[in-house]
């Protein structure tokens, strides 16, 4: 072997190790690495109750409920599986709508609401132009039309 | 008839090659930039979600992807540097760094502004978002190493070192979406899969993608042009160099 195979060798095989380690590092934080929390692993009391976390999913359908004197809202995260009741007072981000991901941070009451201090709107990778939108919509209610028939 | 592609290697040939390949470059990357605004500000649509704030996504997604890509590059030429002792590669990977760093900066700042509307916060410590973070660090750290050491050899095999152990965080960053639950969003445009975007919005994006690419391959020649005459300002092709410039 010439020394400068022998050198690349050598690097090759510390990147490698390090690539190794990093995996392995990674696979150990797994769990501090988790931004959010889904609704079934709360539900699994996976989550860690008592002290402040945050919860992700969808914002179930027809759940919102907004209070007329103050800022506070209702709603509930989904999904799918499991719901959790959610409790907020301020404003929300533009994009928190109902059937989109949602992100709040809080605690677990004693009554399971989950009593949220913020809330993110987490939003989906797809671009398109609301016609297309529009059009999306119509074809998924006239499959589900041509379903019930 | 064989090019010898060693000939390039030397610092003296690359010099003059690199001089003549800048312009075209240059040229490149503005028709593209022009173009590539032009398409994200005036033809793509709005988004059915976003509004006009989507529109980022032409300057954010580049600047993300090259920091990345940037960083790959880098490190290959600074280990190529390190193996085989080879002066231009080091060259080359010490001028990547500050282009590099500057599109981590522009991706982690538009999307910081992005994020206060949409998201309802400046910024959050996702996977993503610290993992991009630690890209910048990565680039300012090997940077200022090599700042710090007079020897240039010596510099390059200390910033190398930076560069390849930094390597580990690219796949984080790309995989970081997929593997834990973060806020940002998954990839729009992937290699296993169709689009989620409509196709004039992906065109404006992919236009941007080529203008940056072109201006990076611009910048990055030039940077390094600055630096071959640096290191080898005691050359006597450099002191000749010096004369034709003299009486021109």
């Amino acid at each position: 072997m010439k020394p400068r195979h022998k050198k690349l060798a050598i690097i090759a095989s510390g990147v490698t190790a390090l690539g190794v380690a990093a995996i392995l590092v990674l696979n150990a934080f797994q769990s501090n690495l988790v931004f959010f929390f889904s609704p079934s692993q709360v539900v699994a009391k996976e989550a860690p109750i008592g002290k402040s976390f945050r919860i992700g999913g969808l914002v179930a359908e027809g759940s919102v409920q907004r209070e007329d004197s103050s800022t506070t809202v209702r709603f509930a995260v989904t999904d799918t599986a499991e719901t959790i009741p959610v409790v907020y007072t301020g404003i929300l981000p533009d994009l928190f709508k109902e059937g989109k991901g949602v992100v709040a941070q809080g605690k677990i009451s004693a009554n399971g609401i989950f009593e949220a201090d913020e809330v993110l709107a987490k939003h989906d990778e797809n671009y398109m132009p609301p016609e297309a939108a529009e059009a999306l919509e119509q074809a998924a209610k006239a499959q589900k039309a041509s379903l019930a028939q | 008839m064989a090019i010898n592609w060693f000939k390039y290697s030397s610092p003296a040939s690359f010099y003059s090659l690199a001089g003549k390949m800048i312009p075209v470059f240059v040229v490149a990357s503005v028709i593209l930039l022009v173009a590539g605004l032009y398409v994200g500000f005036f033809v793509a649509p709005t988004d059915f979600q976003q509004g006009e704030a989507y529109r980022i996504i032409f300057i954010h997604v580049p600047a993300a992807w090259m920091s990345m890509f940037l960083y790959v590059v880098m490190a290959f030429w600074a280990g190529i540097g390190l193996a085989f002792n080879t002066r231009l590669s080091s060259m080359f990977a010490t001028a990547i760094a500050p282009t590099g760093a500057m599109f981590t900066f522009i991706a982690l700042w538009t999307g910081a502004l992005w994020g206060k509307p949409m998201w309802g916060t400046w910024w959050v410590w996702d996977a993503r978002l610290t993992s991009e973070l630690i890209l910048l660090f990565l680039y300012i750290g090997f940077m200022s190493l090599q700042a710090a050491i007079d020897d240039p050899r010596r510099a390059d095999k200390a910033g190398a070192i930076i560069a390849l152990v930094g390597v580990v965080n690219i796949p984080i960053i790309y995989f970081s979406v997929q593997w834990w639950n973060t806020l940002h969003q998954g990839a729009s445009v992937s290699v296993n899969q169709a689009p989620s975007m409509a196709t004039t919005m992906l065109m404006g994006m992919l236009i941007m993608v080529l203008a940056s690419w072109m201006y990076s391959i611009a910048v990055i020649l030039k940077r390094t042009r600055v630096i071959i005459l640096e290191r080898e300002s005691h050359t006597a092709w450099v002191a000749e160099l010096r004369k034709k410039e003299a009486v021109r």
